[in-house]
Parts: C-alpha cells; sequence; structure tokens
C-alpha cells in the first residue's frame, strides 16, 4: 500500500466572494500533478444527496483503470434518509482495507463536518460546501477547501434541479483535482442513467461539467495523479461490483437457477438480483410469503433435482431453521445466505456484525449437521457461492454463505472470472436407474429426483422421521445411531479435503491473529504493520468454519497466543463466537479474541490496539467517530427526496 | 465438467443408472407401499384407496407421480405411496410442493394434509399458494380434530368440541375451509366426504385436470379421537349428502337455479350453509397459473439475450460492470 496523499496544498483558503458571483477567475496553467499511490476519499452528506452514486462512479472508474478499490459505506437507519457517508480507497498497489483515515473528506453539510472531520488524516483535505458548512478555520491540521457546491450546482443547471447534482458536481471536481479520466467518467454515467430519459443523462453530464470546468487549480498547489498501474500481460479486465451482487453472480456462476426468499436489509438486494438474472437463464427466484415458505420452497426445488438457494438475514434466517433441520435430516442439497446485520432481534439493521456464526453452526434442533462458509471480499462472495453449490451437490447438504453488511454494500473491483472455465451447468439427472437407495448407509447420498425411473420399482422417500436407506420411517435406536453417524461422517470426510489456509506473515511467532469473513483486510493490514514495527506475528483467515480443515492444531502450534477478531460480543465466558469453538475444537487454552459490537468495521489500529496492548506503535490515539454527533441537517427541509439512492430500506 | 449433474454420483454406486425401456400400465400394486399405519376404520383409507385408483386410471408414469405433505396422521400419506415423495415438516408442503412445481412442470405435484397442517400452522401459506395459483393439487383430510397430537383442538373444531385442550369445550370460531380458500384465490375449490368414494374419485380427477392450485377439503372421520362428527353427512348413517348441482348452460328453467361455479359470490352462499353443507365443486377459474407466468417470463428474458449459452450471458453481464 502506498503512503497516503501528501496534500501539499496551499494554506487556509476562504471562499472567495467573486466565487460566489459566479465569476471565477481563470485557471493556473502551471500546475504539475503529484504522482500519489493510494487516496482515501471519504464523502459525506445525506444519502438522498446520492453520495452513493457519485462514490460508485469512482470505484468503477479505478476498477475500468485496472486500479485496486475498496469502497465502504453507512446506510443511514430511516428510509427518507439521512447523514451517510460513502468511502472510496483507490490505489495502484493492493487495496485491502477501506482506509482507518481519510486523505480527501468531503463535506456537505455541517453536520458532516463535525462528524468526520476526525476521520481526516492530518495534513488531509477537506473540500467542504461554502454554502452549508462553517469548518473551524482555526484548526490548522487541515487543508481547507471551501467550494459553495450547492450555489455552482443550482446555477450550472438552471434553478429548477434544486440542488440536486451536487454529487455529480463533486465528482466532477474529484476527477480534476485526481486527473481522473473525464472520459471514461462520463461513458459510466451515460450508462449508468442511459435507461432513463435522455435530459437525466444530460443533466448529469452538465454538473459534472460545471465541477469538472471549475478553477479548482487556483485553490490548490497542484493537483494529484495516481500512478499508473502496469497491466500485466495477459492480466483479465477487471470489473466492479458490490458483495451483494457478487455473491447472486457467484449463485448463478455456481449452477443455481432456482430459489427463494423474503425481503430483508441487507440481503434484499441478492435476491431482487436474482429475481431479474435468473429468468434469464430459464430460472425461477420465487418472492415468498415469509421466510418458513421461502426456504420450503428453495427446499422443493432441490429436491425436484435443480440445486437452490434461499437466504435472509439473522431474523429470517431463525424463522427457515426448522426446515434447514429438515434438510440436514433429508440430506437435501440447499445453499444459504446469511447477510449479516446487527442482532438480535431487529438489531442494528444496517450495521455490521459477525453475531450470527453460531446460528449458522447450531441453529435448529437436533444433531443437524451442515456447512458454513465466509467470504473474505467481494471477490470471494462470487467464488465461495460456487464452492458452496459444489459442495451442497457432493454431500447432499445445507450449505451456509455468511456474508455481512460490510461486505453486502462495498464496492471492489477484482479480476474478471474466467466463466468458461468455471461456470457449472446444473441439469438434473434423470437417467433411469436400475434401483436406488436415497439413504446407502455406506456412502454419502446422492438424491435420484423425481421423474427418474427406478427400474426394479422400488421408490425414494425424502423423510424428516428418522429413516431406513429407503427413507422408510424407523425407531430403532441402532439406525438412528448409524444415520446419525452417517451425517455426521460426511463432514468429516468434507474436512479431509478442504486445504488448510495460509499463513500471512510470520510462520511461527508470538501472536497468530485469525478471522473470518470480511475482516479479511483490516486484519491482514494489521499484521502488516505489527510486523513494520517489530512484531512477530502472522493471520489465518478461515473461509471454512464449518467443519473446519483439518490441521490448524500444527498451525496453532507454532504461535504462542492465538488471538481471533471479531465483530460480536465476547459472550458470557469472554470469548468471540469463533475463538469458542476453536478452543472446544482444539482444547487450546491460548486460544483468545478480541471482540466488539460497535457495528462499524474494524479499523487497522483499532485491531491493533485489541491484539497488542500496551505496545507503543498500538497505542497511538485512534480518530474515533470524530466529535459529539450533532445531527442539525436533518430537518424535514433538508430531507429533498427519497428518489437518489437509498440504497435499501431498512428492517 | 465433473459437476455437470446436480444428481450425478460422483461418490459412488448406489445408484445404477440404465436406459429407458418400455413400461407396463401402472398398477395398484406397483403403487402400493407400506401397510398404512393409520387406525383401522380411520377415514384416511378410503383417500388413499381413491388416490390409487386416479392414478391407475389415468395411467400417470410413475416415475412423475410425486406426493408430498407435511405432518399429521393425514400427513403420512407418502409413505403408502410407491413413487417419488417427501414428508415435510409441519405445515410447510405447501411451499415445499410449490418449489417442486415451478421447478419441473413435468411433474404431477399431489399434496396431502389435514386440517391442523393446512389451517392452522400452514394457514398463510394455503392463501399465497392460491394467490400465486401455483398448479398442483392439494386435499385436505379435514377431522376437525388433531389426530396425530391425540386430541387437541383443531382449527376446524366446532365451538363446544371437547378436546384435551378444550376440556369445557371449544370456544374459538372454527375456519370455514371453502371461505378461506375461495378468499385466499385457489382457483379449484371443492368439498367432499370420505365415505362417498366415488364422488371423491370425482373430485379428485377434476382437481387433477385442473390448471392451478385445486384443492379439496375432505370430511375424513378420526375414530379415534372424534367418531362421529361426519355422520350428519352419512346416508349410511342416516344423514344427507347433498351434492351441488352444477349448471348444464343447457338454457333450461332449471338451469337458472344451479351452480355457477365461477361465481364467486354464490360459491361463498354455500359456503355459507350450516353443517354439513354441500358437497362438490364450489369454484373454479381459470386465471392464469404461477407456472404459466413465470414460464412467459422466463420466454421473453432468453429472448432478450438471444437465447445465449448462461457462459455468454453471464459474460455479457460482467462486460457492462468493467
Ligand atoms: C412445528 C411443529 N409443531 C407441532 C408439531 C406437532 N404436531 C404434529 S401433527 C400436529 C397436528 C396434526 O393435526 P392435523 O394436521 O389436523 O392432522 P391429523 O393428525 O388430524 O390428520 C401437531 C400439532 C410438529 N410436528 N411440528
Ligand atoms: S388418530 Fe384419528 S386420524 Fe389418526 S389414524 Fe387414528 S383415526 Fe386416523
Ligand atoms: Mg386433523
Amino acid at each position: 500500500m502506498g503512503e497516503p496523499v501528501n496534500p501539499d496544498v496551499t494554506a487556509v483558503q476562504k471562499p472567495d466572494p467573486a466565487t460566489l458571483a459566479g465569476a471565477p477567475p481563470s485557471e493556473r496553467a502551471d500546475l504539475r500533478p503529484e504522482n500519489i499511490q493510494d487516496a482515501v476519499i471519504r464523502l459525506a452528506g445525506n444519502s438522498q444527496d446520492g453520495i452513493q452514486t457519485a462514490g460508485a462512479f469512482l470505484a468503477r472508474l479505478a476498477g475500468r483503470s485496472a486500479q485496486e478499490v475498496m469502497t465502504y459505506m453507512t446506510i443511514p437507519a430511516t428510509i427518507s434518509g439521512g447523514p451517510s457517508i460513502f468511502q472510496v480507497r483507490i490505489g495502484t498497489g493492493e487495496v485491502l482495507s477501506a482506509g482507518d483515515e481519510a486523505d480527501f473528506l468531503v463535506a456537505f453539510y455541517q453536520h458532516s463536518y463535525q462528524d468526520h472531520i476526525g476521520f481526516l488524516r492530518e495534513g488531509g483535505v477537506l473540500l467542504y460546501d461554502s454554502d452549508n458548512v462553517e469548518p473551524n478555520l482555526d484548526d490548522k491540521r487541515f487543508v481547507y477547501l471551501g467550494i459553495p457546491i450547492t450555489g455552482l450546482t443550482v446555477e450550472a443547471l438552471g434553478g429548477t434541479a434544486k440542488d440536486r447534482g451536487k454529487n455529480i458536481f463533486v465528482l466532477g471536481l474529484i476527477s480534476k483535482i485526481f486527473q481522473l479520466d473525464a472520459d471514461k467518467l462520463k461513458r459510466i454515467i451515460t450508462e449508468k442513467f442511459g435507461g432513463k430519459d435522455q435530459s437525466v443523462v444530460n443533466t448529469a453530464l452538465m454538473a459534472f461539467q460545471a465541477g469538472y470546468a471549475y478553477p479548482v487549480g487556483n485553490l490548490l498547489k497542484h493537483f494529484y495523479q495516481f500512478e499508473k498501474p502496469e497491466k500485466k500481460p495477459g492480466a483479465r479486465d477487471q470489473i466492479t461490483m458490490d458483495g451483494n451482487t457478487a455473491l447472486a453472480y457467484g449463485l448463478i456462476a455456481g449452477g443455481i437457477r432456482f430459489g427463494a426468499g423474503y425481503p430483508i436489509t441487507p440481503w434484499s438486494t441478492v435476491m431482487e438480483v436474482l429475481r431479474r438474472e435468473l429468468p434469464k437463464y430459464g430460472g425461477i427466484f420465487v418472492q415468498a410469503e415469509d421466510e418458513l415458505a421461502s426456504v420450503s420452497i428453495a427446499i422443493g426445488m432441490s429436491y425436484s433435482g435443480w440445486l437452490a438457494c434461499t437466504g435472509s438475514a439473522g431474523p429470517g434466517i431463525s424463522l427457515k431453521t426448522e426446515a434447514i433441520g429438515w434438510a440436514s435430516m433429508a440430506e437435501m442439497p440447499l445453499v444459504i445466505c446469511n447477510v449479516q446485520r446487527g442482532g438480535p432481534s431487529t438489531g442494528l439493521p444496517t450495521n455490521v456484525e459477525q453475531s450470527d456464526l453460531h446460528q449458522a453452526i447450531f441453529g435448529s434442533h437436533g444433531d443437524s449437521p451442515r456447512v458454513v462458509l465466509a467470504p473474505r471480499t467481494v471477490e470471494d462472495c462470487f467464488y465461495i457461492a460456487i464452492e458452496a453449490a459444489r459442495i451442497a451437490r457432493k454431500y447432499s447438504t445445507p450449505v451456509f454463505i455468511l456474508s455481512d453488511t460490510s461486505l453486502a454494500t462495498r464496492i471492489e473491483a477484482f479480476d474478471e472470472p474466467d466463466l468458461a472455465k468455471i461456470m457449472i451447468d446444473p441439469k438434473p439427472n434423470l437417467t433411469p436407474r436400475e434401483t436406488h437407495k436415497p439413504y446407502p448407509l455406506d456412502q454419502i447420498t446422492q438424491h435420484a429426483p423425481p421423474g427418474t425411473r427406478i427400474l426394479d420399482g422400488k421408490y425414494p422417500l425424502m423423510s424428516g422421521l428418522e429413516h431406513d436407506e429407503m427413507g422408510h420411517p424407523t425407531g430403532s435406536p441402532k439406525l438412528h445411531m448409524a444415520m446419525t453417524a452417517k451425517r455426521r461422517n460426511k463432514m468429516r470426510k468434507l474436512a479431509e479435503e478442504l486445504p488448510v489456509p495460509e499463513i500471512y506473515g510470520d510462520q511461527e511467532g508470538d501472536v497468530l491473529l485469525v478471522g473470518w469473513g470480511s475482516t479479511y483486510g483490516p486484519i491482514h493490514d494489521a499484521v502488516k504493520r505489527a510486523r513494520e514495527n517489530g512484531e512477530k506475528c502472522g493471520s489465518l483467515h478461515l473461509r471454512h468454519i464449518h467443519p473446519l480443515p483439518n490441521g490448524l492444531e500444527k498451525v496453532f502450534k507454532n504461535f504462542k497466543r492465538i488471538v481471533t477478531v471479531e465483530m460480536n460480543d465476547q459472550g458470557i465466558y469472554g470469548y468471540g463466537q469463533l475463538a469458542t469453538l476453536l478452543r472446544a475444537r482444539y482444547c487450546e487454552p491460548k486460544i483468545s479474541s478480541f471482540t466488539k459490537t460497535d457495528g462499524l468495521t474494524f479499523r487497522v489500529r483499532e485491531i491493533l490496539e485489541g491484539v497488542f496492548q500496551g505496545k507503543s506503535f498500538a497505542a497511538r490515539n485512534i480518530p474515533r467517530d470524530g466529535a459529539a454527533i450533532v445531527h442539525t441537517d436533518t430537518n424535514p427541509e433538508n430531507v429533498k427526496t427519497t428518489r437518489e439512492v437509498v440504497p435499501q430500506g431498512v428492517g | 465438467m465433473s459437476e455437470a449433474n446436480t444428481n450425478g454420483s460422483p461418490n459412488g454406486g448406489a445408484t445404477t443408472t440404465v436406459a429407458d425401456p418400455p413400461r407396463e400400465k401402472l398398477t395398484k400394486k406397483a403403487i402400493t407401499a407400506d401397510h398404512p399405519t393409520w387406525c383401522p376404520g380411520c377415514g384416511d383409507f378410503a383417500v388413499l384407496a381413491s388416490y390409487y385408483k386416479v392414478l391407475e386410471k389415468r395411467n400417470i408414469d410413475q416415475e412423475k407421480i410425486v406426493t408430498i405433505a407435511g405432518i399429521g396422521c393425514s400427513s403420512r400419506f407418502p409413505y403408502f405411496v410407491n413413487g417419488h415423495g417427501a414428508h415435510f415438516i409441519h405445515g410447510r408442503a405447501v411451499p415445499l410442493a410449490s418449489g417442486i412445481s415451478l421447478a419441473r412442470p413435468d411433474l404431477h405435484v399431489f399434496l396431502f394434509g389435514g386440517d391442523g397442517d393446512g389451517f392452522s400452522i400452514g394457514g398463510n401459506h394455503v392463501d399465497h399458494g392460491g394467490r400465486k395459483n401455483v398448479n398442483l393439487t392439494y386435499f385436505i383430510m379435514d377431522n376437525f380434530v388433531y389426530g396425530l397430537t391425540k386430541k387437541q383442538t383443531s382449527p376446524t373444531s366446532p365451538i363446544g368440541f371437547k378436546s384435551k385442550t378444550d376440556p369445557q369445550g371449544a370456544i374459538d370460531q372454527p375456519v370455514n375451509p371453502m371461505k378461506k380458500l375461495i378468499a385466499g384465490g385457489a382457483t379449484f375449490v371443492a368439498r367432499t366426504h370420505a365415505s362417498q368414494v366415488n364422488h371423491m374419485i370425482q373430485m379428485i380427477e377434476r382437481a387433477t385436470d385442473h390448471q392451478g392450485f385445486s384443492v379439496i377439503e375432505c370430511l375424513s372421520e378420526c375414530v379415534e379421537f372424534y367418531p362421529g362428527a361426519f355422520d350428519p353427512a352419512n346416508p349410511r348413517k342416516g344423514g344427507s349428502f347433498e351434492l351441488i348441482q352444477e349448471k348444464k348452460w343447457d338454457n333450461t328453467p332449471e338451469d337458472e337455479l344451479r351452480h355457477d361455479v365461477t361465481d364467486e359470490l354464490a360459491a361463498y352462499k354455500l359456503a355459507q350453509l350450516p353443517f354439513p353443507g354441500v358437497f362438490g365443486v364450489f369454484y373454479q377459474s381459470d386465471r392464469p397459473t404461477k407456472n404459466s407466468l413465470e414460464k412467459k417470463w422466463i420466454e421473453q428474458s432468453r429472448e432478450k439475450v438471444g437465447n445465449g449459452s448462461d457462459v455468454e450471458v453471464l459474460q455479457r453481464t460482467f462486460d457492462k460492470m468493467k
């Protein structure tokens, strides 16, 4: 990762009255761009201002330019919008976390400034709407760039547009400051709005042009320019999307053509994509009346021979658990996505948490083995869905994918997958069979879907009652023991084929950080920084959580401390959910955890402070969520429209 | 690709696959499985016998018959039928069967269950299955009691019925199955009686022929926990089995008085009659099925993507994300 931007910018600029009057002075011609490798840009405003849209354009542009990119956003907890941020980190090298601090903060309102100035690093640039924001210019830690964004946007678009379009105006400003490829951006804008009225495209392009043409150079000492990433020969193009979209397309690539669900934040967008896309592949996604129905419909589809998926967030998964128990008992392949949010109950619907791990592993009744996987990046959402589908088929089992709010909404660019190599043709095999046992004791179940002739005339039954090899009910204690073992042993078989994850950093040493899910980037960066400060440590990230891959004990032996880093509570006994499992599995007292439940993604320094307490490099003051939060701009008159991007509803 | 078949058998030989040999006519023997575990005299036996009869008469390809149920005495059904089938969880058989029907429209999906399964725990699914008009046939054995769990009040138990959960007599207003089904949106709604086998067979046949969500409520006596419940509709027990006279559309004055099965309000009126009421088809409509509407959407979507292969379609989508 490159060093953060060094914004060598002229000192405090007060808004220029001439600018306000709409007669900007002509631009200085002598500005030379400074090369940078990595920049964190945080847009802070209200969600109805379309900051997500503007941020997403930046992310897509980075993806097209073969740059690494990662975004981070918060969604307001009310449907009419409210304070919200979109953070884009663009880098020429590897970008794994969204960045602890911003190099560049765009504040649309006073509350945006107040809430987020604490995230701007010292020396960072504050670009603010001087029509709405009055920063404390005496605070000399930052560079101030006041531009009457609202006024200029209204002016550029003609009074009718009010101040809609500010987001695109700012995008224009940013592309000038960072010397981004304006033509490419305009193309992206045109594509995005192209489906709508031509006037929408024109308005957006006008706003962009106005921002781009603004002589911001007069306020800066120089522009910035990302170093050109060298495109390796044979490298694939990058595609840019959020985690939920990647998950949905991963399911499709994995051969899933059918499914059912019920809307809930933050899962809904997965089902929206599937509902729209599956018919293109000859499939159907059903919006059911509730989660009980949706899991049951999906199981019916799977039974019919087409591996199907369902999904939800925690509350909906709770409703599905009885049927998941049936799928475990009847050995029915099924993929279940849980896009986790803060819980329990309705909890924090738009925040991130990893507190459904135990629910995924144990949530049902009886001994009901199933598989639990967790993607670690947006790209991994795509690949893990394919793997989940493969495991579900091969082992005739329900498979959970545990994503979360952070992965769901953040946008990353990744190498386009080689579809010809990985896509799975899912057609059911209905070839007649001489004879068929659905539940052979000595083999892993593979069902014969309905429509398959069984020539010896003995047809298989799918049963939630304990059953014999043909699926007929039995009360035999011996058979119950044998069948319970059969269902469990296939998980052991699966564990044998799982790779032991690679350790990043030191292969032996003082501390091994263990994570799962969306915390991959910050944990990785924390280890990197700790090692730069002389720590002997490494990190291991589990994608397969249940069953665990074999051989972890050998890895654990090489470290003095094993610390899981998790976004859940330490529980009554003081260990996070993964740590609890690992302690039970390995009887290893040196396993502990660092957990938190503030509903926000981990920041690198937070992890350092949690894992390396008392060490000087970790003890630096971590800028928390800025100053005390005072929302001054959420009054009704500031809530202009809900039509602009409100990515998800709530509840 | 090794994963090409959803149900390929990468792990071995529980299965041997062969070519499709000629077939014989479907017989009762071929579709009979375990001996039913019901109490002797239970109304559900006659339902099973009628089901066998219809399958035999229609000579449906055995492997295309799918018998589904939730939980209850009546829901034990799939174990007694030798064909593909599933015994699912309490109340959720409608969505399970809907999933099968939607993903595999080539199959004949038959669903069996009780009054508790369909009108209490699964009540919402019955409404939505009807509203969506999923193509399947649903047979409800209504015994006005919970049989499997041994005599608790059911959603159709009449007021005053003494059960283990209402020792003083039931006090909650019972569900009116016909009204519920019609209001929910089912497109074929009929009522029959397990002691009237010919009528029952007729109803199953008509429900099978119907395209859409077809439901039959069958009064099926629980001899163990509610004996004699349906005698008032059993001529052999001194009751009267009154049939709905359907319109013949023959322009006769008598026809004026007959029931138009497409008339929802008239169907409601029939459903309003006091117990034991009337039997036959209350309501039928040819509203398009979800199966056909989804199929249409699939065809349009496929056309829009030029009927491309899966890889082509996804590749083109990704090209737009560059
Ligand atoms: C989730 C759940 N709740 C409760 C039960 C217990 N249970 C099994 S069958 C049944 C009622 C069955 O009544 P009905 O559907 O009328 O069928 P019958 O036995 O009368 O044919 C109940 C309450 C269960 N199996 N699962
Ligand atoms: S308890 Fe009632 S419903 Fe159940 S089998 Fe016996 S008679 Fe039939
Ligand atoms: Mg009953």
